[in-house]
């Protein structure tokens, strides 16, 4: 009652102070702060160009952050993204020196990339494995397979269009990786927040028990997360290869920590059932921007990868610990309620 | 008869028996291949992952995973390689102590956040392996601990053997890491503790409602799994003598990997340390026959350590599961026609 009659004396204050105070609005928060720092620290930061090129420097662990998302938000956890990053930059590259075109690498990538999504997903969905275990032992699979292709070689030489599609603007100021990345980010968000199908990956992540008494074909939704998974990530990995314009066995190793801590970062619950797309996009945001700071600072990337670990880790703990302390402060609550009306009582 | 043979006994023998086939195929495959020489260098290869194994197994056990041993036997071994090259006076037993400790303190750190944070073990030592891997990188400011800096005594602990029969030697550490596993083995079937894991595992929900301190024992498996990764960080100084900045890196895959294919549940709750030195064990074999065999690209080791999990833990669902029913039923049939046979033992008396 209380609340409703403070809304209806301003309706928009507490809308947007509950927004504030929501795990977003907390984001959004930490990145104003970054954002700030940085710019007055170094001039120029701010320039769109400056801005262009940070993004593009980790535009691929970008992209597959929005594919993962799915997956986290439907309870799993995908740790071969990285490895299958690199088998598809690795086969578009082994292939063309086998003499293969590269429009049909790039496919064929791609589809390796969708088996790789659909042999973790079989094995999860179908036969009920774990996904932390299948995935990890893609992650190392996956990464072998590559190192069988190339050995300790490093392959380029692609063709100058492929190169100059990763490494130079397409339209405007803009490289062809940031304008698929927006696109993602649409479709992502569509698929999400706005479509049958997203509601399903909640309704999965949340309670599988419920999913399936629902009607829900459980099975299905998380074969189509991981091929999801495979598919974006294949493609993120041709973009690398192409930005590189080389590759070698151990091509983005190491990039599923990034990757994870962009989705957990954004709020989406590493139990699955909850989390937005904004949130994952804000933090993408974040954790750019804050790699960008480190490195303008003089930060080694070693360093910045221990910052991202320990952004990791606080994106969990952090949640754990309000909740913990909420939990605490309504009981405490309750305890001193009753005790008041005890006396009143008697 | 079926009661008598535990499904978890079943994949020890199995992994046996694959052993001894993988001898035998690369013994035909290798000249000169069965030899002690070979045992020498399979059983040597063994001691840094054996010993981490068994901390990794504790995790495991409790339904978590420890993903940043690999970090935690880089840095322990750096420390203490920068300690004994700078005093190299030092006791035998003090840098061991101080390896086992500084491991300790840092699974101590992954055990805090999982246990009383309540932070998921694969988030936690995600970044914890990242994390630890820092600490390095500006502990040692790119330089690396050479083996002419280090003394003697720990130089020439690789080299000594226990037993040498030929060409055939069991050196001493083999030895230590052998008796890790079995003290290991003896706390998990005879100490409380170790019993606890088992339940902690296989229903934590059961576990906490039986009053069971789930959060310490899950804390005391990580702090275990340090010091074990602190022990092993010292065996890998020992063995390698330069110590790089990426001292272990990808240890902790290799490490998951034998615990998983020893038959150790990554479900939690069933597992031996003996199943987890089988499974380093195999691995080991595989990766140095498949660098002797002619036949095979020495890159393909990697391919096959993920089919091997996979299968593991596939075989582990899809046979064990099915085992394991058969075997509760057995025991049951069995309870069922022993009391049968009591009652009628009792009835013609009375």
């Amino acid at each position: 009652m209380r609340q409703r009659a403070r809304q209806s004396r301003s309706p928009l204050a507490p809308e947007l102070f509950r927004r504030l105070r929501s795990w977003e609005g907390l984001l959004l928060g930490v990145l104003a702060v970054i954002v700030v720092v940085t710019a007055a620290a170094v001039p120029g930061y701010l320039h769109p160009q400056n801005q262009i090129n940070l993004l593009e420097l980790s535009i691929e662990k970008a992209i597959v952050a929005l594919a993962l998302s799915f997956v986290i938000v439907s309870g799993e956890i995908d740790l071969s993204i990285a490895s299958v990053m690199g088998l598809a930059a690795v086969l578009v590259a082994w292939l063309r020196q086998q003499g293969v075109p590269v429009e049909v690498g790039i496919v064929a990538a791609l589809a390796a990339g969708t088996l790789c999504g659909l042999f973790n997903g079989y094995w999860v969905a179908i036969v009920g494995l774990p996904s932390l275990a299948v995935t990890l032992a893609g992650l190392i699979g996956y990464r072998g397979v590559a190192l069988l292709l190339v050995e300790d070689r490093s392959i380029g030489g692609f063709p100058d269009w492929f190169n100059r599609l990763g490494q130079q603007p397409l339209v405007g100021p803009f490289p062809l990786a940031l304008i698929v990345f927006a696109a993602l980010v649409v479709i992502a968000t569509v698929l999400l927040q706005f479509s049958g199908f997203g509601r399903y990956v909640y309704v999965v992540g949340s309670s599988r028990e419920v999913a399936r008494f629902s009607g829900v074909r459980v099975p299905r939704v998380k074969m189509a997360v991981f091929a999801m998974s495979g598919l974006t990530a294949a493609f993120a990995g041709v973009l690398l290869a192409a930005r590189l314009g080389a590759v070698r066995g151990s091509t983005a190793e190491g990039f599923e920590l990034d990757i994870i801590t962009m989705v957990l970062l954004g709020g989406v619950s590493i139990f699955g059932g909850s989390g937005s797309m904004a949130g994952v996009i804000l933090s993408i945001l974040v954790i750019l921007n804050l790699r960008n700071g480190l490195a303008l600072a003089n930060a080694t990337g070693n360093t910045q990868a221990g910052v991202i670990g320990a952004l990791l880790i606080l994106s969990v703990l952090v949640p754990n610990l309000i909740a913990a302390a909420r939990a605490r402060a309504v009981r405490s609550a309750r305890v001193e309620a009753g005790r008041r009306s005890l006396p009143s009582a008697k | 008869m079926v009661r008598r043979i535990r499904p978890e006994q079943v994949r020890e023998l199995t992994l046996l028996f694959i052993l001894v086939a993988a001898v035998a195929f690369f013994a035909t495959q290798i000249p000169g291949y069965v030899s002690g020489r070979t045992f020498t260098d399979i059983s040597t290869g063994l001691e840094v992952i054996a010993v981490v194994a068994v901390g990794q197994t504790l995790v495991v056990l409790t339904r978590n995973i420890d993903l940043s041993v690999g970090s935690v036997v880089g840095l322990v071994a750096y420390f203490v390689g920068t300690l004994l090259a700078n005093e190299p006076g030092l006791a035998p037993a003090v840098p061991v102590a101080i390896a086992i400790a500084l491991g300790s303190a840092l699974g101590a750190i992954n055990g805090t956040i999982v246990a009383y944070g309540r932070v998921p073990a694969v988030v936690t030592t995600l970044g914890t392996l990242a994390i630890y891997r820092v600490a390095l990188v500006e502990l040692s400011g790119a330089k690396t601990v050479t083996t002419d800096s280090l003394p003697a005594w720990l130089l020439d602990l690789p080299r000594s053997s226990l037993v040498s029969l030929g060409d055939l030697d069991i050196r001493s550490l083999v030895v230590v890491a052998v008796a890790v596993v079995i003290a290991f083995q003896l706390l998990l079937y005879y100490a409380p503790y170790g019993r606890r894991l088992f339940a902690i595992g296989s229903n934590p929900d059961a576990a906490r409602v039986a009053g069971l301190p789930l959060q310490r024992d899950v804390f005391v498996a990580f702090v275990l799994s340090g010091a074990l990764a602190g022990l092993g960080g010292f065996l890998f100084l020992v063995r390698f003598g330069n110590i790089t900045v990426v001292a272990g890196q990808g240890l902790e895959l290799q490490v998951v990997a034998a615990v998983v294919v020893g038959g150790v549940n990554i479900f939690g709750g069933s597992g031996s340390m003996v199943g987890a030195l089988l499974g380093a064990a195999l691995i080991n074999l595989l990766q140095q026959s498949l660098l002797r065999w002619p036949a095979a690209n020495p890159f393909v080791q990697d391919a096959i350590l993920g089919l091997l999990i996979l299968l593991a833990v596939a075989s582990d669902k899809v046979v064990l599961e099915r085992l394991r029913t058969t075997w509760v039923r057995a025991r049951r049939r069995d309870d069922e026609r022993a009391t049968a046979s009591a009652a009628k033992q009792v009835t013609p008396g009375a």
